[in-house]
């Protein structure tokens, strides 16, 4: 099943766990099949929900490399290690020079577990975002 | 186990490598019919351990039928011998010997079962490890060369937007700003709802001792003053 039909309703089942703020998803073009989802009162904080053959993965970008106080990189990395297994579903991670918060799900999931994932990352990500801005320029 | 090692290596590598070549087409076809070679290996394994687990059990009750056969057979040597009968229990002993014997060789052959057992079984759990580590090795690098292909589509199409991606601190500022804004609104709104709306024209109404909203307290004093005056005149009534 394609991702996109696979996340039919995903725009309405978030908008619903969420209390009934807008949600928009769009495609976004290229070689693997990638959906943006913004959310209404966070639209700097998209969620990008992606796939490949085994998994469904679900990310927020936080910042880049760049934006990093180099003084204190070494605390803020332990600080999201230490991090990681409290953080409900969702973990810290890098792709290339940019700091991500992401879910991963079979990629058999429901739409509803997707959409649950998606609320948790967005709380989640918000929530490191004003924590961890301390160790940023 | 090799697997985590292989991306370690395979990560210090630029983005733009990693999302063009995390495997190639001809590592996945290799991959791939080794996972069905193992998966192949492991039918064949079940079908012959189902055989020779078979066998196994045979030869074990063979060997419990020999050994009672043996007991039997010396018991009547035994016998043979109580009774004088020298020759005849010379007979039954060769007949012990040569059930000892093929007791023997069963024994043998149960062992031997028995350790193909372990071969086998053996032989099974390493093909599943097998396809356990080609497996996990693709997914990982499929799923991270999807990661960097969409990281690579995201940034290409916020970029060609014209709108770049905010630096967090731009978001979070944002972001805390509409909440405030939000905050704002809804105490405005019950501030306004206080002067304007329903409870400002309810206190008006009260004030000016309109409708129901009048001088509740005094009218119920009334009440209550005039059920006791007439409560007197009956008394007063009845004494005359």
């Amino acid at each position: 099943m394609t991702l996109k039909a696979q996340l039919k309703g995903l725009d309405t089942i978030t908008a619903q766990q969420m209390g009934g703020v807008m949600v928009q998803l769009q495609p976004i073009p290229g070689e693997v099949p990638v959906i943006q989802v913004s959310i209404e009162g966070r639209e700097e904080l998209p969620i990008f929900v992606t796939c490949s053959d085994t998994q469904i993965l679900c990310m927020c970008y936080l910042w880049a490399e760049a934006e990093v106080q180099p003084g204190r990189r070494m605390e803020m990395l332990e600080t999201m290690l230490d991090l990681n297994p409290s953080v409900p579903l969702s973990s810290f991670g890098r792709v290339g020079d940019r700091y991500v918060l992401f879910g991963a799900l079979a990629r058999n999931a429901r739409v509803e577990d997707v959409a649950q994932d998606i609320v948790a990352l967005s709380d989640n990500a918000l929530d490191a975002l004003d924590a961890l801005s301390e160790f940023l320029k | 186990m090799s697997v985590i090692r292989k991306m370690m290596t395979l990560l210090r590598g630029s983005a733009r490598e990693i999302s063009e070549s995390v495997l190639d087409a001809n590592a996945t076809r290799i991959y791939e019919q080794e996972i069905l070679d193992a998966k192949h290996s492991i039918d064949e394994a079940r079908a012959s351990l189902t055989g020779v687990m078979a066998k196994e059990m045979q030869s074990a009750r063979e060997i419990e039928r020999l050994k009672k056969e043996v007991e039997r057979y010396e018991g009547l040597a035994l016998e043979a011998l109580e009774k004088s009968q020298e020759g005849l229990a010379e007979e039954v002993a060769g007949r012990v010997g040569a059930l000892e014997l093929e007791l023997e060789e069963q024994s043998k052959a149960h062992a031997a079962y028995a350790v193909q057992v372990v071969k086998l079984k053996d032989m099974i759990k390493s093909a599943e490890a097998r396809i356990r580590e080609h497996e996990r090795e693709i997914a990982m690098a499929k799923t991270t060369e999807s990661v960097y292909r969409a990281t690579r589509s995201i940034s290409d199409t916020i970029g060609s937007s014209g709108s770049k991606l905010l630096d967090a601190r731009q978001s979070l500022e944002r972001i805390k700003q509409r909440h405030e804004d939000l905050a704002d609104r809804m105490q405005a709104a019950e501030a306004l709802d206080k002067e304007l709306g329903h409870k400002a024209l309810e206190a008006k109404l009260a004030e000016a001792g309109i409708g129901n909203y009048g001088d509740r307290g005094r009218k119920a004093l009334e009440r209550i003053k005039a059920k006791r005056a007439a409560a007197a005149q009956e008394t007063a009534e009845k004494g005359e």
